[in-house]
């Protein structure tokens, strides 16, 4: 069988009328499985194959840019996935953001065969739920586990010949014990040495502390963070910072001047929120993907390099989500979206467990969930704390608290903060089947606002 | 050609991809399997103050197995269309069910369903939306914008519309084989205001819903346009300058267009039985319906009856049969306040000890295995009910509201917050402005026990969300509901700006 990169090259050929001409393959192997009430109930393993192909068209109107998909067998399909995108590039009105493809480049792993994975890669996850459902008593796990190799090959005309291996692992477990629950999830490019037994037997430790169940009133309470909640909030203040929506007005980035609000300090830690394609725990692409045009991406600059980008350095804000156009636009440097993001503060960071030591009074938060947009133009996001809102007194958790509804922005929580913890690979929970690459520390926020109570359990 | 199955689909090898997996699962001594072949067809456009943004159009097609053998799933999808594929995608998901079985717990059951042999259904529509050209979708939006545009009060329009076209094709041992073409459209058009003096911006989306009909919807078919454009520029005026809600107890007067968001959250979802039986505890979050309140649950006040159903004309989750060979069935979840039924796959009846499942399952392509998802549900209108007119005439101090916007519920389907995409204040039984930074905020029972009027079927819109996620790994499906405008008495409405509420 021809590799991938072979038929990108023969598709390359079929160009016609287009000026330019982008393929992007992608090819996924994946296999998960899932449990509750201490059984599995569903797995999978799945193969997918995905074929982008731009079209690009320079004339006098503009550039016109010709966007079609193709997923599943390759087979004699690609000349006319190249046609039809030559089609759309010839029939759409040029397109505001349109341009030539980036210079070419290639990546040294061009010619390197595609990834995979299988339901093999749970050969130690399956004993080891096996055992964890064994020793669970009257304890419920309820959990998924899942491995995805995504390798994609980028070629074009121009002579781009990119390719990127993404092999990313997903642990997600929740125990319960009658109203009482605990969560963790565990973001790594595989599970390999990952101790099912052990991690069950943490969080059953933590359904079973001794402790009373607490009310308390909606109202501002001092709140940690863990780094799985401030994870879920980063990821969306990172999917807000695209410069084309600030540019629109429709964001918290907008300034009612036009201006983006580069420069500007958002808080007074000294917080840096970057991206790192080379980070040493969790790489990504070191090219731009886009298999489409939004508010954060265009398709006709995929192929760009990515580097190492500060989007926050030290409590201001240094950089926004840019494509080519809207940088040239705004004269601001070119900063594309890249696929992982940290947050840290200054070194000597205490641990969680330092916080919760160092806290008088307040909430130690496990994760959230149901985070939406209330209002863009601020970064207001209604959500839900979820399996495990703890209560800190003198340094020690003396009890569990029920669920809360809040109504915060990350970007006036990154502002009211008062510590940072020890940034650790942590899981966005609610997002974590679209973006798991994230290091993030716990933060202490003083003044959290719980809007209201919320009785599940 | 309207109302038949794309010829290229039905040129698939699909009898002999159905062959090749099914002999060999029986060979292997599986109790159940199927084979479903999935084309997913889906396209954008997206037009910014009359420039295009986006055009883009994507179609996957792939197979998958899945097999029921010794109590325990397997599932497998490949993307090659050869019978050679096909049975080794059977070998994958018995391998992986034994795996599975090895691990223990309780055999898997399904509730039987009959064989359907060779049927066929499709969703009527007239124009499809991939027959539309580029230029002929782009224009249309860009006209949209520069009529918005026009208006001093619109800063900014963001028109886009997707569609979706999905052919599958469903074998299983039992001997049903369905072949099924369903197209869907949602056009939505959001225009930004600006402040005169203070800058500040707001947004304002068209309540036109997602729906089950080709490019004519556009045209007007099903949905008044012009009439809804038409309106937006003074609405929008109007809410850019609307001071903040001011936060307390109120009578809201809902129109449709927000109210099935809401039952959707907190009706929908909340009555889904693999959620009863805690399958979604760590993902998506369980339910307070516990499977023994079928038949006692009090759910609301006793103007409400919801019905499921996957048959409403031009319903999202309306379909011949579902991705288990079920039939599309039509049946009551709540009647008169009481919750009495739920939504079911075949799994989850036969665990409910019910003689049939209720048709729910469904995958959103060939790379996803079939879960229970939710059917279209609706909420009926009053018998000869009053207009929308008439029942804020009825509120002395409230708000009526339109639109549907954020929202976000607990993992029990309890508390909840909505949002809309306008609030207008109602004083003494009259509209007296627009309100901003409003939301509301309840207790799913306690929310539909203040139901206290119900409009009439004049009022009744069947809206609905085409990208509603569940399972792991999740999945999009897209389901309508269908209801009239209501009164709710006495629910809190918060102040989200910030101030304390």
């Amino acid at each position: 069988m021809r590799g991938i990169q072979d038929v990108l090259e023969a598709a390359l050929r079929h160009r016609r009328d287009a000026d330019e001409l982008m393929l992007i393959a992608d090819e996924t192997a994946a296999a998960h499985v899932r449990w509750a009430g201490n059984a599995l109930t569903t797995n999978g393993s799945v193969r997918a194959r995905r074929v982008t192909a731009v079209a690009v068209r320079h004339a006098a109107a503009g550039v016109h840019v010709g966007l079609v998909g193709h997923g599943g067998a390759l087979g004699d399909d690609l000349p006319d996935l190249v046609r039809a995108a030559e089609r759309a590039a010839r029939d759409a009105p040029p397109a505001a953001d349109a341009a030539s493809l980036p210079a070419p480049w290639r990546t040294p792993s061009w010619a390197e065969p595609p990834g995979g994975t299988s339901a093999d890669a749970f050969r130690e996850v399956l004993p080891g739920l096996a055992d964890a459902f064994a020793a669970a008593g009257r304890r419920q796990l309820y959990g998924y586990a899942e491995h995805r190799v995504v390798t994609t090959c980028l070629a074009a005309s121009t002579g781009a010949r990119l390719r990127h291996l993404q092999s990313s692992g997903l642990f997600d477990l929740s125990v319960r014990d009658g109203d009482e629950s605990a969560w963790a999830g565990v973001t790594a490019p595989d599970l390999v040495k990952l101790d099912v037994p052990a991690l069950a037997a943490e969080l059953s430790a933590t359904v079973g502390r001794p402790g009373c169940r607490v009310e308390l009133p909606p109202g501002r309470y001092e709140v940690l963070l863990t780094p799985s909640c401030v994870a879920d909030l980063m990821l969306h203040l990172y999917l807000a910072a695209g410069a084309r929506g600030a540019l629109d007005g429709r964001t918290a980035f907008s300034r009612p001047d036009g201006r983006l609000p580069i420069g500007e300090r958002l808080t007074a830690l000294p917080l840096t929120l970057r991206s790192d394609p080379d980070h040493p725990l969790l790489p990504c692409a070191p090219f731009t993907v886009g298999r489409g045009t939004d508010d954060l991406t265009a398709v006709v600059d995929s192929g760009l390099p990515l580097r190492p980008t500060r989007w926050i350095d030290k409590g201001v804000l240094t950089a926004l989500v840019q494509t080519r156009h809207t940088a040239a636009q705004t004269g601001a440097p070119l900063t594309p979206m890249v696929d992982n993001l940290v947050l840290e503060g200054g070194p000597d960071a205490p641990s969680l467990p330092e916080m919760v030591r160092s806290t008088r009074r307040g909430l130690l938060l496990t994760s959230l969930w149901y985070l939406r947009d209330v209002d863009p133009a601020s970064l207001l996001l209604t959500g839900l704390t979820r399996d495990g809102v703890h209560l800190v007194e003198d340094g020690e958790i003396v009890g569990t608290v029920h669920n809360f509804r809040f109504n915060e922005s990350p970007l006036s929580l990154l502002a009211r903060a008062t510590e940072v913890g020890l940034p650790v690979p942590a899981l966005p929970r609610e997002w974590g089947d679209y973006f798991t690459r994230m290091v993030t520390p716990p933060l202490r926020v003083p003044d959290f606002l719980m809007s209201a109570v919320s009785p599940a359990t | 050609m309207p109302d038949e199955i794309d010829d290229s689909f039905l040129a698939l090898p699909l009898a002999r991809l159905a062959d090749a997996a099914l002999s060999r699962a029986r060979d292997r001594g599986a109790r159940y399997a199927a084979l479903r072949v999935q084309r997913v067809r889906s396209g954008r456009t997206v037009v910014y103050d009359g420039a295009l943004r986006a055009s883009e159009e994507e179609t996957e097609t792939g197979l998958a197995v899945r097999v029921l053998h010794r109590g325990a799933w397997g599932f497998a999808a490949v993307p090659e269309l050869t019978p050679e594929s096909a049975a080794r995608a059977c070998d994958d998901a018995l391998a992986l069910a034994r795996a599975c079985a090895d691990v223990g717990g309780m055999p898997v059951a399904l509730a039987p369903e009959p064989a359907y042999a060779a049927v066929t259904w499709t969703s009527p529509y007239r124009i499809n939306p991939f027959d539309v050209p580029d230029s002929e979708r782009a224009e249309l939006l860009s006209h949209w914008c520069a009529r918005l545009l026009a208006h001093d009060s619109v800063a900014h329009v963001l028109a886009r519309a997707s569609a979706a076209q999905e052919n599958t094709y469903y074998a299983d041992l039992g001997g049903t084989s369905v072949t099924q073409q369903r197209v869907r459209v949602h056009p939505q058009v959001l225009a930004v205001g600006r402040h005169p003096r203070d800058g500040g911006t707001q947004t304002l989306r068209t309540v036109a819903p997602p729906v089950a009909r080709g490019w004519e919807y556009l045209h007007g078919e099903g949905w008044d346009w012009a009439g809804e454009l038409a309106g937006l520029p003074a609405h929008l005026a109007e809410k850019v300058q609307a001071p903040p809600a001011r936060p307390g107890r109120y009578d809201l007067v809902i129109d449709p267009s927000q109210l099935w968001l809401t039952i959707h959250e907190s009706v929908g979802h909340a009555t889904e039985y693999d959620r009863a039986l805690g399958q979604e505890m760590s993902y998506a979050g369980g339910t307070f319906a516990t499977p023994e309140s079928a038949g006692r649950l009090r759910y609301g006040s006793a103007l409400m009856t919801v019905d499921a159903d996957r048959s409403a004309a031009h319903g999202l989750a309306t379909v011949g049969f579902d991705d288990e060979g079920v039939a599309a069935q039509s049946w009551p979840l709540i009647e008169e306040g009481v919750l009495v039924g739920f939504q079911h796959d075949r799994a989850s009846a036969a665990q409910a000890g019910l003689p049939r499942s209720s048709g729910c399952a469904y995958a959103e392509s060939y790379r996803h295995t079939p879960m229970a998802r939710m059917p279209n549900v609706s909420l009926r209108p009053a018998v000869d009910g009053p207009d929308t007119a008439a029942l804020i005439a009825g509120v002395t101090d409230g708000f009526y509201l339109a639109g549907s916007d954020s929202w976000s519920i607990d993992m029990r389907r309890r508390q909840f917050q909505f949002t809309a995409q306008r609030w207008h204040r109602i004083r003494n039984g009259r509209l007296a402005g627009q309100v901003s930074g409003a939301a509301y905020q309840a207790e799913t029972t306690a929310f539909w026990s203040s139901l206290c009027g119900l409009g009439g079927e004049g009022t009744w819109l069947l809206s609905g969300a085409d990208m509603c996620g569940k399972g792991q790994p999740v999945q999009a499906s897209a389901a309508s509901h269908g209801c009239p405008a209501a009164v709710f008495r006495g629910i809190d409405v918060v102040d989200t700006g910030g101030r304390d509420g």
